[in-house]
């Protein structure tokens, strides 16, 4: 293999480690509940913002924001849960889908009306410069991202595998009327579903945008990604969204390199499309 | 079913012509339909532009009595041709989307009922755009879509005052075969472009002027402007090494490139940005010092003082509150100077006669905002003074290097980064 080629695949694993970590957030919240996240986008563009805001105001890099992000995230997600999500879960399915595509648009001409429209970025000193390894090329920025990316979905799988809070809270996804007979409160489950994945997107904002440039219409680009990345490895599985993310990571790069950036979406949608025909229920969903 | 279409359609313009009637008769504002990227992934540009659209209509409205010096228009008091009628600005969202551009466009001229159009930035809204507005024969001017086939397509309505494709390709032309005579290497050429209208209708013109020139593109990658990741592009300029790189990007990708440019370490001899994207204000803040002697072409140079660039620029940044006129803004304002004068010499605000007046057009080189020789359109709506100057980074500020006449520096080459 080409030097040239193996950066691409490396360039392509850094990449999806960041789409699992913004990606896991949103399958947290559709495998316990059910719902559609469709302000998820919208939510890591906040996250951006705080890291924005924390450095120009304060002079702080990802140390101080991610875990400010984390908290700030994690408390909208909370407010979203208690102010909308959990009125809308009563309604129909077009309500709760609507309800929160109506959030998405609210927060992002909310960015336009307090940051304005202009294009943010931060410095690319802030992590540390880029170092060469084998002949590889690492962006220290990117590798962090990537790193807390695979530490933070693993984490998030192991929490509702292996411990008693998750235990209680898949309860809660499986049926909820039982889960309250056994002394489980539903909702406070799924507050702490909303508030575990708003600090992992909270996360990922914070250090998406390290290396990205941030603006209120941001989250659309990423949303999509997420979407995608989520439904390929299965909705609500967050060990799928890290597969899906690190697959659709190598593939987009190696695509663009090899066969040219245009196409590089028609060949990842193609595969999104035969695993969808194949397993509807994506890599690692439960069908 | 077509019988019925054309009684709705034959309706529709009836009331169409009263209502352009009715704004003719109570002649105290003419509407102006302003059609831009507000939201989206251009919408910092456009809110730049829609700043220059409010400066113009100010100007007119109250007027600045040095730039009445040069310009009829800016006496004060609203325009003197349509007894002090003031001009109202109807702001629209193009939404960075074809489809949007449309409907809005759809909107202003039918329930809004402006009498000229001006817009709409991205080339491919442009194109949407005025084939609605030339539809319902309302004059349309876009002061800052290049693509080359907008005045293609015979249209009776459409008028263009910035340079185009093929105006700064030849500049391009000119200015690598210049550099290779005084030593440079420039044997291979990579375009590098983002590809809706703007990026593949330029690319285009640049490859066919090139070829005609002796210049050999070597590569030539297209991508989508919306891509979250750029580092395969930046490998594959990197494996084949070109001399020179042009690139013809929007915002968030010339961001990105510049970004992962120095993320993968690399860097041509003469780097060449198409304005756009690095123009932006918002990129040149951002990343300027990490593209030093980064080449880019503007329409837009500052004047001595006291000439109509600079008066303009002050009127700018008090709009602002601190970010000066910079390419995209002060074409925009050039542009809506242009229909303004020529709305207020129709003396009308029926839109057949604004459109004869923008035909007889006649500015001269002092009375120009932007830096062209003038504006005079030709049949095809196509200003024929419309000019470029090459502009380099130097430290985090695009300065003018080129060509000599315009130069306030000297060009600095190689291209250094970061």
């Amino acid at each position: 293999m080409s030097m040239t080629l193996l950066q691409v695949v490396v360039s392509g694993l850094l990449l999806g480690a960041v789409y699992a970590l913004f990606s896991s957030g949103l399958t947290l919240i559709w495998g316990m509940m059910n719902v559609v996240n469709f302000a998820h986008g919208d939510f890591v563009m906040l996250g951006m913002y705080t890291a924005v805001v924390i450095w120009t105001a304060l002079g702080g890099g990802p140390w101080a924001s991610t875990p400010l992000a984390a908290i700030a995230i994690a408390t909208l997600g909370v407010a979203s849960y208690f102010f909308l999500v959990r009125h809308i879960m009563r309604g129909p399915m077009l309500a709760q889908i609507l309800g929160t595509f109506g959030l998405a648009l609210f927060l992002r001409y909310a960015a336009f009306w307090v940051f304005g429209a202009n294009f943010k970025t931060l410095p690319d000193t802030l992590v540390g410069h880029s170092f060469v390894l084998a002949g590889i090329r690492f962006e220290g920025s990117r590798v962090l991202a990537g790193a807390v990316g695979l530490g933070v979905t693993l984490a998030l799988h192991l929490i509702l595998t292996r411990t008693a809070i998750g235990s209680r809270m898949l309860a809660v996804s499986e049926d909820a009327t039982a889960a309250q007979l056994m002394g489980i409160r539903p909702q406070r489950m799924q507050a702490l579903a909303w508030a575990l994945a708003g600090a992992a997107t909270g996360i990922a904002g914070a250090l998406i945008a390290t290396f990205f440039y941030t603006s209120p219409t941001v989250g659309e680009t990423l949303a999509i990604v997420a979407f995608v990345t989520v439904s390929f490895g299965g909705f609500g599985s967050v060990l799928g969204a890290l597969v899906a993310g690190l697959v659709i990571g190598v593939v987009e790069s190696l695509s663009a390199y090899l066969i040219g950036p245009v196409y590089k979406d028609v060949v990842v949608y193609v595969m999104f499309v035969l695993v969808l025909w194949f397993r509807p229920q994506g890599l690692m969903g439960k069908s | 079913m077509g019988k019925l279409t054309r009684r709705v359609t034959a309706a529709g313009a009836a009331l169409l012509a009263l209502g352009v009637a009715g704004s003719a008769m109570a002649q105290d504002t003419v509407k102006i339909g302003v059609l831009y990227p507000l939201s989206g992934n251009a919408a910092s540009a456009g809110n730049y532009s829609k700043m220059a659209m409010e400066v113009g209509a100010d100007i007119v409205n109250t007027g600045d009595p040095e730039l009445a010096k040069f310009l009829a228009v800016a006496k004060g008091g609203g325009l003197s041709g349509l007894k002090g009628a003031k001009i109202q600005l109807v702001i629209a969202d193009n939404q960075g989307t074809p489809a949007a551009g449309q409907n809005q466009t759809l909107r202003l001229i039918t329930q809004e009922k402006v009498v000229a159009m001006i817009g709409a930035y991205q080339s491919g809204i442009t194109l949407t755009a005025s084939a609605i507005s030339e539809k319902y024969g309302i004059p349309f001017l876009t002061p800052e879509s290049v693509a080359a086939d907008l005045t293609e397509r015979g249209f009776k309505f459409f008028f263009r005052t910035t340079p185009v494709a093929a105006d700064f390709a030849r500049a391009y032309s000119t200015f690598l075969k210049e550099q290779k005579a005084a030593g440079q290497k420039v044997n291979a050429i990579a375009l590098v472009h983002e590809n809706t209208e703007y990026g593949n209708s330029v690319s285009n013109v640049i490859a066919d002027v090139f070829g005609k020139d002796g210049l050999s593109i070597s590569q030539k990658i297209s991508y989508s402007a919306n891509s979250t990741d750029v580092q395969p592009q930046v490998l594959q300029l990197k494996e084949k090494n070109p001399d020179v790189v042009i690139f013809i990007s929007y915002t968030s990708d010339a961001i990105l490139y510049t970004k992962t440019m120095k993320e993968l370490n690399w860097k041509p001899a003469i780097l060449i940005a198409d304005d756009a994207g690095f123009n932006d204000p918002a990129y040149v803040k951002s990343m300027g010092s990490q593209v030093e002697g980064l080449i880019s072409r503007t329409s837009f140079a500052l004047g001595k003082p006291g000439s109509v660039s600079a008066i303009c620029d002050a009127l700018y940044k008090k709009k602002s509150g601190g970010d000066g006129l910079d390419d995209t803004s002060g074409r925009g304002l050039q542009g809506f100077l242009v229909l303004a004068d020529a709305i207020n010499r129709a003396g009308s605000t029926d839109p057949a006669k604004i459109r004869d007046a923008l035909m007889a057009t006649d500015l001269k080189k002092d009375q120009m905002v932007a830096g062209y020789n003038g504006v005079k359109f030709d049949a095809k709506g196509q200003n024929t003074l419309a000019s470029s100057i090459a502009t380099q980074m130097r430290g985090g500020q695009y300065v003018a290097v080129w060509p000599k006449a315009n130069a306030t520096a000297d060009l600095v080459l190689p291209y250094k980064g970061w």
